[in-house]
């Protein structure tokens, strides 16, 4: 006797019967249509819809490396440094589980900011995908809390200063900064203590909630359906035979087979790097990283991994009033938290450039030209471009490049802060009813 | 936007000729070269392993650069008679700080830290100068506290001031060594270094290269099925 009404599972061949038998105590058959096999997707998604289906795949590579890596490593200032290299020689295969690690953290970020600039480029984050995108931009923050923390278990030069730097942050707060550094670090300094909740927060508190937060990002994602280049909804264009859309596949098999070419391509560009070049020229690991932590010896140039460099050089940039360095520290919080409000900045009436008007298109070029200036900025120290010349009003011997970052912070957020209003007044082309 | 891009291009190389500090000569580093690595490996524990340790690499670890238990025990080994050990000094770290300003840093990392040929132009590139403590100076590390601990072999250097451009080393009194076997000598030294940063690049490289193979035909044949599948997708 069946244990619901529901009818047995058909197509599976000779596993029909399993799979009845779990779907009478799953809601089995139900998921997997739902998100898979009859979930629709526009059939137009270009190159920039793999880096969706790529951030999953990397998630779930530096959790498996992850796990390899924490079985040998040790969170203590005296032998964290060591640990590593114990797990670089004498661990079998522990190379390869180091560098698939620490080639993933950039890796994350890379297909992560791609997976950005998409949402921005054909306005993923637009009504009603609001929360899609709020998920997202919470992914990104956790995204970078884990790869703070995780940069400090080697246990490096780099990794103690660079601790120390974002840790100070902290301290520029009025009235509580001080004793709120402290209780970050455990310590007055970054010490074993320090190192041993960021072993904590990297291994368990955050990956709990990245998990959780993909998983909603993903639910809500599904609840209102894919955006698509043409930024327009393929739901409203339904088959009246089948109710499903015209301009819509399922995601099974057709976006799984697709994206299968995407994780080869990419695993060939990230295998090249674990192989062949995993420092990527001290970008990917720092050289200064292979030095073991040193309390006593400042290193002469502190720059953080090159994903936190556009908001590290705004953060240079910013010079402090009234005696107080918060300043820099604000705009470099807002400079990722202005994400949030996107969504209700945007007044255009299209979503995809492809139909936005010039201005619009002008502002994001700029835009993203300026992220990428800034970060590279960033990685530089303050003197790259040299200093005006002293007898200059206002920029006199200032360094080049720190007003450079200025004008280009500014640039950063009238991106944002300017939407609304230009947004609301571009000439926008007219939008096909049907996807191109 | 063109030129954007270029400028974006550039800016990095830029970056680099900026870096300061002395030109750097290109060491010759080759990982397959067994018996480069292993007259490296004999240069190090002669004259390095005295007061810098290694203290993560094992000297069973030698075995990979062709060499046998016995050959590494027998000529490499002086401060343990374990081979699976790693290879300390017997300096006290205290008498480091007193003899030299500064105790001497764990080599095992170094060319990792330093890169190849930084330690290259640095090995070649001490000279004589009253000035210092130890009588010796760098052009890559100046004031540096180690003495010319290769001295015998590369003879003496003095920095002989020009007109014009960079002061240039010109050799004194010659060594045991001329001068371009001196280079191969400190050549083979920092190839060893190379290996003893990361022993397992060679095999790194090669595992790499079944790798690409691998998922270059993984590539063509999900292209094939993507295709196969999307046929019927007008």
């Amino acid at each position: 006797m069946a244990v619901t009404n529901k009818p047995p599972v058909t197509g599976a061949g000779p596993l029909n019967g399993i799979l009845t038998w779990f779907d009478q105590r799953f809601p089995l058959m139900v998921l997997w249509k739902s998100q898979l096999s009859e979930y629709y997707a526009p059939k137009n998604f270009n190159v920039w819809y793999f880096f969706g289906s790529l951030a999953l795949l990397v998630l779930v590579i530096q959790i498996v490396s992850g796990i390899f890596l924490t079985m040998n490593y040790k969170p203590s200032a005296e032998h964290a440094f060591a640990s590593v290299e114990y797990i670089m020689r004498d661990v079998p295969g522990g190379w390869i589980i180091r560098y698939i690690h620490s080639t993933g953290a950039s890796a994350f970020f890379i297909v992560v900011y791609l997976h950005m600039a998409r949402g921005l480029m054909y306005g993923s984050y637009r009504k009603p995908r609001e929360l899609t995108w709020i998920f997202g931009v919470l992914i990104y923050l956790c995204l970078m809390a884990e790869a703070f923390f995780g940069y400090l278990l080697p246990w490096g030069q780099m990794s103690f200063w660079g601790a120390q730097v974002i840790i100070n942050l902290f301290a520029t707060i009025p009235v509580i900064g001080e004793d709120l550094s402290v209780w970050i670090r455990g310590d007055y300094n970054v010490s074993d203590a320090t190192l041993n909740r960021f072993f904590a927060l990297h291994v368990i508190a955050i990956p709990l909630a990245l998990l959780g937060l993909v998983a909603a990002h993903l639910m809500a994602l599904h609840e209102t359906g894919s955006n698509n280049p043409d930024g327009i909804e393929i739901h409203e264009n339904l088959d009246p035979k089948t109710g499903t859309p015209v301009d819509g596949i399922p995601f099974h098999p057709y976006y799984t087979v697709k994206d299968i070419v995407g994780v080869a391509v990419f695993l060939i560009v990230f295998c090249a790097v674990v192989f062949f070049s995993p420092e990527v020229g001290g970008y990917f690991l720092e050289y200064n990283n292979f030095i073991p932590a040193d309390p006593l010896t400042t290193p002469a140039h502190i720059a953080p991994v090159w994903y936190f460099t556009p908001f590290y050089a705004m953060l240079r940039a910013i010079p402090s009033f009234f005696n107080m360095q918060v300043w820099g520290v604000i705009v470099m919080g807002a400079a990722v938290m202005i994400f949030f409000a996107l969504p209700w900045l945007d007044r255009g009436r299209t979503k995809s450039i492809r139909y936005r008007g010039p201005i619009y298109r002008a502002f994001f070029a700029v835009f993203i030209v300026s992220f990428l200036i800034l970060g590279y900025l960033g990685v530089e120290p303050t003197n790259v471009w040299g200093e005006f010349a002293k007898g200059l009003p206002l920029v006199g011997g200032d360094y080049i490049a720190t007003w450079v970052a200025r004008v280009l912070t500014a640039v950063y957020f009238a991106f944002f802060l300017l939407m609304p209003w230009y947004t609301a007044r571009d000439k926008e082309k007219p939008v096909p009813q049907r996807l191109t | 936007m063109k030129k954007l891009l270029a400028i974006l291009l550039l800016a990095p190389g830029l970056a680099f000729a900026a870096g300061g500090g002395a030109k750097l000569d290109r060491a010759p580093v080759d990982l397959n070269d067994k018996l480069s690595l292993q007259r490296g490996a004999q240069i190090f524990v002669n004259h390095c392993l005295n007061c810098h340790a290694a203290g993560v690499m094992r000297y069973s670890k030698l075995m990979d650069i062709g060499l046998t238990e016995a050959q590494v025990r027998d000529n490499l080994m002086f401060a343990t008679d374990k081979v699976g050990d790693t290879m300390s000094t017997t300096l006290d770290p205290k008498d480091g700080k007193a003899w030299f300003g500064v105790n001497p840093p764990d080599l095992s990392l170094t060319a990792r830290s330093r890169g190849p040929d930084w330690l290259y132009t640095y090995l070649r590139g001490f000279y004589r100068d009253p000035a210092t403590k130890s009588g010796w100076n760098n052009t890559v590390f100046p004031n540096v506290g180690m003495p010319h601990v290769l001295w015998e072999y590369q003879g003496d250097q003095l920095l002989q001031a020009a007109d014009k451009g960079e002061a240039r080393l010109v050799l004194a009194q010659p060594g045991k060594l001329p001068p371009a076997e001196y280079d191969r000598y400190v050549g083979d030294l920092v190839n060893y270094l190379v290996y003893m940063g990361e022993p397992a690049r060679a095999k790194r490289v090669q595992i790499g290269i079944v790798v690409m193979f691998f998922l270059a035909a993984f590539f063509v044949i999900a292209v094939l099925l993507k295709k196969e599948y999307w046929k019927d997708v007008r």
